[in-house]
């Protein structure tokens, strides 16, 4: 994977397999605290502690089709590349919140990448979830922008009219780009 | 394009939606399954649902289901996509990138002709 946002959109594929209603990705660009905070957190059918320890082993699956599984593991070495960390919190019948720190200011922390296409992706391809997207930016003088999304409200006003009609299309990656764009650090070039 | 933001235009945008596939009578369902399992994001699917996406929206086509699986087992053929049109069985590529991507929209989705060289046969 080369970007962050590639990774939580693998991260948050599980989550849909996990057959959640609601998901939520949320991603923190934090220069005053040199951090970089991704974190998806999903109420799908969750894990025991003895699965939610295996699934951090690139050698474990619950697939059938092959016998690694490198989603999460990939995920847990970025961020500890990065003077990170990574934790995994589930519970059966309430979900998962999988969480990965990284240094902001690391060498080996890869770039967090195309954040609008990664939402849009998860949009289209899982309609039937409530999706909460959420970017914030804190910025070295603290100063703090977020922009929040949510897909409820945007499925509401559809009704019965599929995301993938081109109009459709048009307003909401305009609405996630221009969203992410203007809360997105401004100091910093990745 | 201008700034579109208000969920007040969504309306607007919704209905001008609806009439427009009331028009064109799509004939039956047409689906396109871009693998999304670790393999294919890692492969670039993520492009080439960007690509089909973008294909959608630049020649205005209606009535197309773009939806995702996970890894199918041809790990090595990602990012890979199918395509079913009405009735017609589902046809299977492999090493679709944007370019084949948009090509496969083209003629395949758009024009009932299948791209022969990206088929995988299973």
């Amino acid at each position: 994977m080369r970007e962050i946002a590639l990774h939580l959109l693998d991260i948050a594929e599980n989550s849909a397999a996990a057959a959640s209603k609601n998901v939520s990705i949320q991603v923190h660009e934090d220069l005053l605290r040199d951090r970089l905070t991704a974190c998806v957190i999903d109420n799908g059918r969750g894990m025991d502690a003895e699965t939610a320890r295996q699934v951090q082993d690139p050698f474990y699956t619950t697939r059938t089709t092959r016998k690694v599984g490198l989603g999460i593991p990939l995920l847990k070495l970025a961020a500890e590349q990065a003077d990170g960390s990574f934790s995994l919190q589930s519970e059966p019948g309430k979900g998962t919140r999988v969480e990965a720190e990284f240094r902001h200011s690391n060498i080996d922390r890869m770039p967090l990448g195309d954040l609008s296409s990664t939402f849009l992706t998860m949009l289209i391809a899982h309609p039937e979830i409530d999706w909460t997207f959420m970017y914030q930016v804190t910025e070295k003088d603290s100063q703090s922008r977020d922009f929040v999304f949510e897909s409820a409200e945007l499925k509401s006003e559809l009704q019965d009219v599929s995301l993938t009609e081109p109009e459709v299309l048009t307003f909401v990656r305009g609405l996630l780009e221009e969203g992410i764009e203007a809360a997105a650090l401004q100091t910093v070039a990745e | 394009m201008p700034a579109i933001k208000s969920f007040d235009e969504l309306k607007r945008i919704r209905e001008e939606a609806l009439q427009k596939k009331q028009m064109k009578a799509t004939p039956g369902n047409v689906q396109v399954i871009v693998a999304m399992g670790t393999c294919g994001i890692a492969a670039g699917a993520r492009d080439t649902m960007k690509s089909v996406l973008n294909y959608i929206e630049n020649e205005k086509v209606s009535g197309v289901t773009v939806t995702q699986t996970g890894c199918i087992g041809l790990c090595e053929q990602e990012p890979i996509m199918q395509v079913v049109l009405g009735d017609q069985p589902k046809v299977v590529y492999g090493k679709v990138n944007a370019q084949v991507a948009e090509k496969i929209m083209k003629q395949h989705v758009q024009h009932g002709q299948p791209v022969k060289e990206n088929i995988i046969q299973i």
